[in-house]
């Protein structure tokens, strides 16, 4: 009696295919990256020697006045789409797990807009406050501000490169129903990354 | 066969005899001038107390199971053509009892450890003295708040009253050990640490930094003079004195006898004519070298933040450099010319300072007591 | 006759595809040579470590001495300490994990057998990259543990720190690849009737090990980064100008470090959990208990962290969590030992080496845990920590502990590998040697580490009693050393044996002697069908005696993954990446940019490289 080696997901012992297992493993490692650098930011949260600050106005010792610095409905917005893309995605998924090419082709390329967009948003977010005057070295908000959200960010758009490959990849016919496995990891890496700002956006934009 | 007969026989005998001898030998306390095992001051008995009763649990379950392991060695040794044994698989009597057991010894532990965790945070009294401890890339600063006084290396603490420790760093961390009469706080440069002790035997003990703090971690030792309350206050009365000139060294030629029938002189001796020469050139070169710009002279009132440690009675130290050096005109003169030689790293430079330069610098500093 | 099993060999494994050659071993995905390469690279890394440690016991050997600068010294003992841990006791678990855990649980490879080499080869160039500051003169210098705000540019302005920084980052990439990759074998590839409360202890141990290093790693991957942002972008996470914390680092690297030191022993409580079976002809005393305590231990190892720190003022109540939750730790791990001995007791012990190393690991383990709890007590550990009495408490548990475990291993597993049996009376002498000279080199340090010796100082003064000690620990470094040429002797000899061991020498009760020594490609000809734990025992149980050598079968018709290359490139992407990182001022953004390319040309290949 011989097994094919990478049958694997015929016989494994949970069931569950090893790829998808080890994507749900390798976001629980992420889970702890990002816990430890959301703590980072709520250990130094009002800690700033200097502003500007996130929600209060200063006044540097030169005179020069920071308004509180964030700009929350642009940021709500973002959020929002980045809410729905989640929603977006599995819509793809299920079109490529039913054969449904339109489906998938179509709610993938929605996901991919509002992924893009987020990424965008940020970008501008961030240029806008460094030209308000908050740096990445000018104070412990920066710092920990800019390192929390750039490494979402940069897990972001790394998620819309493995989409787009996959878009691609099911454009040219390589995404049949028994290759959905494909889409379905990167659909879960995006949840997470989906989960993450659920957590970041009250943490650091609301909660005061 | 010598390695068949070791090889079950597997208590290492030689060993553990050195080792025993090594032990009783090495406990008495005049070998080991920084020992934490002879406390000679109340914070210091605590954290003993503590080891002593770890120790104790320590050695008796380690002579238990230690025990109970030789024993099966022996006594279970097998051969290859043995029937196979008994397959326990487990004894949950046996494995509740060995869970248990553990942690009532643990609980036994932890109740004079939490006790004496409280203890040990307490603050102390109002009438403690205060001394601030900051820790420097590589020497220690003590200041005497209520004296106004500041020192280096050696820290004079009155018997019998308790000392309250409040603790910075100037730059890394470091850690303050004092293991004769407490124990040891690391110190931070953003934060302040505490510790307190009251010295509870006369003398003079070493301590060293216990936080890797760069090149001279090794060399950063401090000392405690530990002094009955006169001579403390003694030792106070005569920092205070030490202001902004250095006291005149007594001379080391007694004044002429008066001949018979002349009057005995009146007045102060006058200071001889070398070590006046010779002081006053030293604190021609003091100044001219630039070591008044890191170190200050003055123990009364001294300024804070500076770069080296504070020289007004560095005279009278037992060491210099923080430990490294015993404290003779020849050490001193070669730590003068060659501090990087002796300490690399350390952030005196080398000043090209001469032999007869420092001779002079050593006459200065001598007098400085 | 031993030509002709060798021509055999490479008959069969020609026909099967598996090469020798230096090709083959680059792009192997073959667990089993991954195996052996993390093994040699390891041995490599930890022969250095060594001859690191007997340069710092010369210079301690005499009060005053200058055999070594301070410099040279501080560099030598941080090198010591990080090459030993990531360097040489994690990877030399890596090659048993990789070897021996598919044969364990009865599968033909992993679940990622690129992310396997991957990983490898990540390790590799990061040793490499650590060790390469030593042609620089500038090896890491801050202490293996490289606390803050020393590690800051102003303080260390160097490429020390920056070596060790981004190396461990590198090092950090290897073992979560690793961790990923093993993590998902273990749960989703056991042979059909092997579930979790049947898999063989060790497979469980490095379970445990692997879900550690997920969790932690990241936490100091996150540290590293804010200390990479201080050091090279002027940001002051760290630095109490700005505004930041130096204590900070310290709990982000403890939320590491602890978990780490469980990485460091498990593996080795899951070798000793096979070896004292074997040796003592019964079973693993307490299963139940055994896993319970080691996941236990996993979940509390993350609640202990500060106990590294109670010199540093965090106040009574931290004092006390920390206290307490460090002495409940102790209660599974002796129940461990107690299940060991339990293990022991009433078997038919047989002493060849392997048994030997087990029982050195629990005697010596047992004083390292005792100094442990010594330790719990903070107005106790007040006197100790940062003493040598610290640095004899985890040389007891890491060398009298993992490195006894693993020799241990080493021994036990070696005919399977290598299909040669070790020396006995050499695997004797190097344990007597070894068990003497470790006790002679770290015994005193209790002593002097009480009698007041700090850690980490390159010289002492005369009249501190210091000389005597420090005098037998030098010399038992060197009795250590002598054990370790015997076990190179011992390996050596062995190679030169023919490749003929059985596949069942000790009477093994887990599935890997069942198979030939060393085994095929494809490991099991058959998928076993496992009924209850100590499978093997049962089947040569229900058979009436052993079983006969397992023949050596074609394999034909079994398809095993394909080699490939893209592991390496995009392990090379990485060290790139960092490598630029660290010339950023020199070289600029685009050799890093241009380095990051390359890891994503990797990874997107690899992804649809055809696996087989």
């Amino acid at each position: 009696m011989t097994a094919h080696a990478h049958a694997a997901h015929l016989e494994t012992s949970t069931g569950l295919d090893n790829r998808k297992l080890a994507i749900w493993t390798f976001i629980g490692s992420e889970c702890m990256f990002f816990a430890t650098l959301i703590s980072n930011y709520l250990v130094n949260k009002g800690k700033s020697l200097v502003g500007p600050f996130p929600h209060e106005s200063w006044t540097s010792p030169s005179g020069q006045h920071f308004e509180p610095i964030f700009e929350i409905p642009l940021v709500t917005l973002g959020t929002a789409l980045l809410l729905f893309s989640s929603l977006f995605v599995v819509l793809a998924l299920s079109g490529a797990q039913r054969g449904n090419r339109k489906a998938l082709l179509g709610w993938l390329a929605a996901t991919l807009a509002c992924g893009i967009f987020f990424v965008g948003m940020q970008v501008y977010e961030f240029t806008h406050f460094v030209h308000r005057g908050l740096g990445f070295t000018t104070n412990l908000f920066g710092s920990s501000f800019f390192t929390l959200t750039g490494f979402h960010g940069t897990h972001v758009t790394l998620g819309v490169l493995w989409l787009a490959t996959v878009w691609v990849d099911a454009l040219r016919g390589k995404l049949p129903p028994s290759k959905s496995l494909n889409l379905e990891m990167a659909a879960l890496y995006w949840h997470f990354v989906d989960v993450v700002w659920i957590i970041i956006f009250p943490v650091v934009y609301l909660i005061k | 066969m010598l390695l068949r007969t070791a090889a079950r026989c597997s208590f290492p005998w030689p060993a553990a005899l050195g080792l025993l001898a090594l032990v009783l030998a090495g406990c008495s306390p005049d070998n080991y001038p920084q020992t934490t095992l002879l406390p000679r001051g109340d914070f210091a008995k605590i954290a003993d107390d503590l080891l002593d009763t770890t120790v104790r649990w320590a050695l008796l379950v380690f002579v238990l199971v230690e025990g109970v392991l030789l024993y099966a060695i022996f006594r279970f040794r097998g051969k290859p053509d043995d029937p196979e044994p008994h397959q326990t698989h487990g004894n949950t009597t046996v494995e509740v009892i060995w869970t248990v057991i553990p942690a009532l010894i643990l609980a036994a532990i932890a109740v004079p450890t939490v006790r004496a965790i409280f203890e040990t945070n307490a603050t102390p009294g109002k009438d403690a003295l205060t001394i601030e401890v900051v820790g420097h890339q590589w020497w220690w600063e003590f200041r005497y708040p209520e004296y106004n006084l500041t020192t280096a290396n050696e820290m004079h603490v009155p018997m019998g009253r308790m000392v309250s420790l409040r603790m910075g760093s100037n730059d890394v961390l470091h850690s303050f050990w004092v293991p004769q009469f407490a124990a040891k706080r690391d110190v931070f440069p953003n934060r302040e640490t505490r510790m307190w002790f009251t010295a509870q035997a006369e003398g003079d003990y070493p301590g060293q930094c216990a936080e890797f703090c760069g090149i001279q971690h090794g060399r950063m030792s401090h000392r405690i003079k530990a002094q009955k309350p006169a001579d403390f206050q003694a030792w106070v009365a005569h920092m205070q004195t030490l202001k902004t000139k250095p006291t005149p060294a007594p001379p080391t030629t007694p004044p002429p006898k008066p001949r018979p029938g002349q009057k005995a002189q009146e007045g102060p001796p006058a200071r001889p004519e070398s070590i006046a020469a010779a002081t006053g050139a030293g604190e021609k070169l003091f100044l001219a070298k630039g070591c008044i710009a890191c170190h200050a002279l003055n123990a009364f009132d001294a300024p804070k933040g500076m770069v080296g440690p504070n020289l007004a009675n560095v005279g009278a130290r037992s060491y210099i450099a923080a430990g490294t050096l015993k404290n003779t005109d020849e050490n001193l003169a070669r730590w003068i010319r060659d501090p990087q030689g002796i300490k690399k790293g350390v952030l005196m430079p080398n000043l090209g300072v001469t032999e007869a330069e420092a001779q002079a610098l050593v006459a200065y500093l001598r007098a400085h007591k | 006759m031993a030509t002709r099993v060798l021509d055999q060999h490479h008959a069969h494994a020609a026909a099967h595809g598996e090469k020798n050659g230096l090709w083959s071993w680059i792009t192997t995905v073959d667990h089993k040579r991954i195996g052996i390469l993390y093994g040699a690279t390891a041995f490599f890394f930890f022969l250095l470590g060594g001859v690191e440690a007997l340069l710092l016991r010369i210079q301690l050997g005499s009060a005053e001495n200058t055999f070594l600068s301070p410099d040279t010294y501080n560099q030598l003992f941080t090198m010591h300490g990080t090459t030993m841990i990531f360097l040489a006791i994690m990877p030399l678990s890596a090659m048993f994990f990789n070897f021996m855990i598919p044969l364990l649980i009865g599968a033909r490879d992993v679940a990622f057998p690129r992310l396997n080499a991957f990983s490898y080869w990540v390790f590799l160039l990061g040793g490499l990259f650590l060790n390469a500051s030593f042609l620089f003169g500038a090896a890491p210098d801050q202490g293996w543990f490289g606390y803050a705000n020393l590690t800051s540019k102003q303080y260390s302005p160097g490429l020390n720190v920056d070596f060790w920084m981004l190396g461990l980052q590198i090092l950090g990439i290897a073992s979560l690849a690793a961790a990923l990759n093993f993590f998902v074998t273990i749960v989703n590839m056991r042979a059909p009737g092997m579930t979790l409360m049947r898999m063989p202890m060790f497979v469980w141990m490095s379970f445990i090990t692997q879900v550690l290093l997920l969790l932690a790693f990241p936490v100091i991957t996150v540290a590293l980064i804010l200390l990479m942002y201080d050091r090279f972008f002027g940001t002051n996470f760290f630095v109490p100008s700005g505004g930041g914390d130096p204590l900070l680092w310290q709990h982000l690297f403890w939320i590491f470090g602890h978990p780490e030191v469980y990485i460091l022993i498990l593996p080795a409580f899951g070798i000793v959990s096979e070896v004292l079976p074997v040796f003592s002809r019964k079973p693993l005393f307490g299963y139940a208990a055994m896993v319970f305590s080691g996941v236990f231990i996993a979940f509390l190892g993350f609640g202990v962290w500060s106990h590294h720190m109670f010199s540093t003022g965090m106040g009574p109540l931290a004092d006390t969590f920390f206290a307490l939750s460090t002495m409940l730790i102790a209660i599974p791990t002796g129940v461990k030992i107690f299940n060991w001995i339990g293990t022991m007791w009433g078997g038919s012990l047989q002493y060849q080496t392997p048994m030997l190393f087990a029982i050195g690991f629990i005697a010596m383990f047992i004083i390292g845990g005792l100094s442990g709890v010594m330790h719990s007590s903070p107005p106790a550990d007040l006197q100790q920590t940062d003493t040598y009495f610290v640095v004899a408490h985890f040389h007891y548990v890491l060398f009298g502990g993992s490195i006894f475990g693993l020799t241990a291993g080493a021994y036990y597993w070696w005919p399977k590998m290598f299909g040669r049996m070790l020396n006995e009376r050499l695997g004797k002498l190097h344990f007597w040697l070894m068990l003497i000279g470790f006790n002679l080199t770290f015994f005193p340090m209790h002593f002097v580490g009480l009698h007041g010796m700090p850690r980490r100082v390159y010289t002492y003064p005369e009249g501190l009693g210091f000389e005597l000690m420090n005098q037998i620990e030098t010399a038992g470094a060197f009795v250590l050393g002598v054990a370790f040429l015997v076990f190179l002797v011992n390996i050596f000899q062995s190679w030169r044996k023919p490749r003929n061991a059985p596949a069942d020498p000790w009477n093994g009760a887990t599935l890997e002697w069942a198979i030939p020594s060393p085994p095929p490609e494809f490991n099991f000809a058959e998928i076993p069908t496992v009924h209850g734990r100590d499978a093997l025992w049962e089947l040569k149980r229900q058979r009436g005696g052993p079983l006969p050598e397992p023949a050596r079968v074609s394999g034909a018709g079994i398809h095993m993954p394909n080699p490939s290359y893209w592991p390496l490139v995009t392990a090379f992407g990485i060290l790139g990446f960092f490598v630029f990182l660290m010339t950023l001022g020199q070289t600029g953004i685009w050799p890093v940019i241009a380095s990051f390319g390359v890891l994503l040309l990797g990874v997107y290949k690899w992804a649809y490289e055809p696996a087989g």
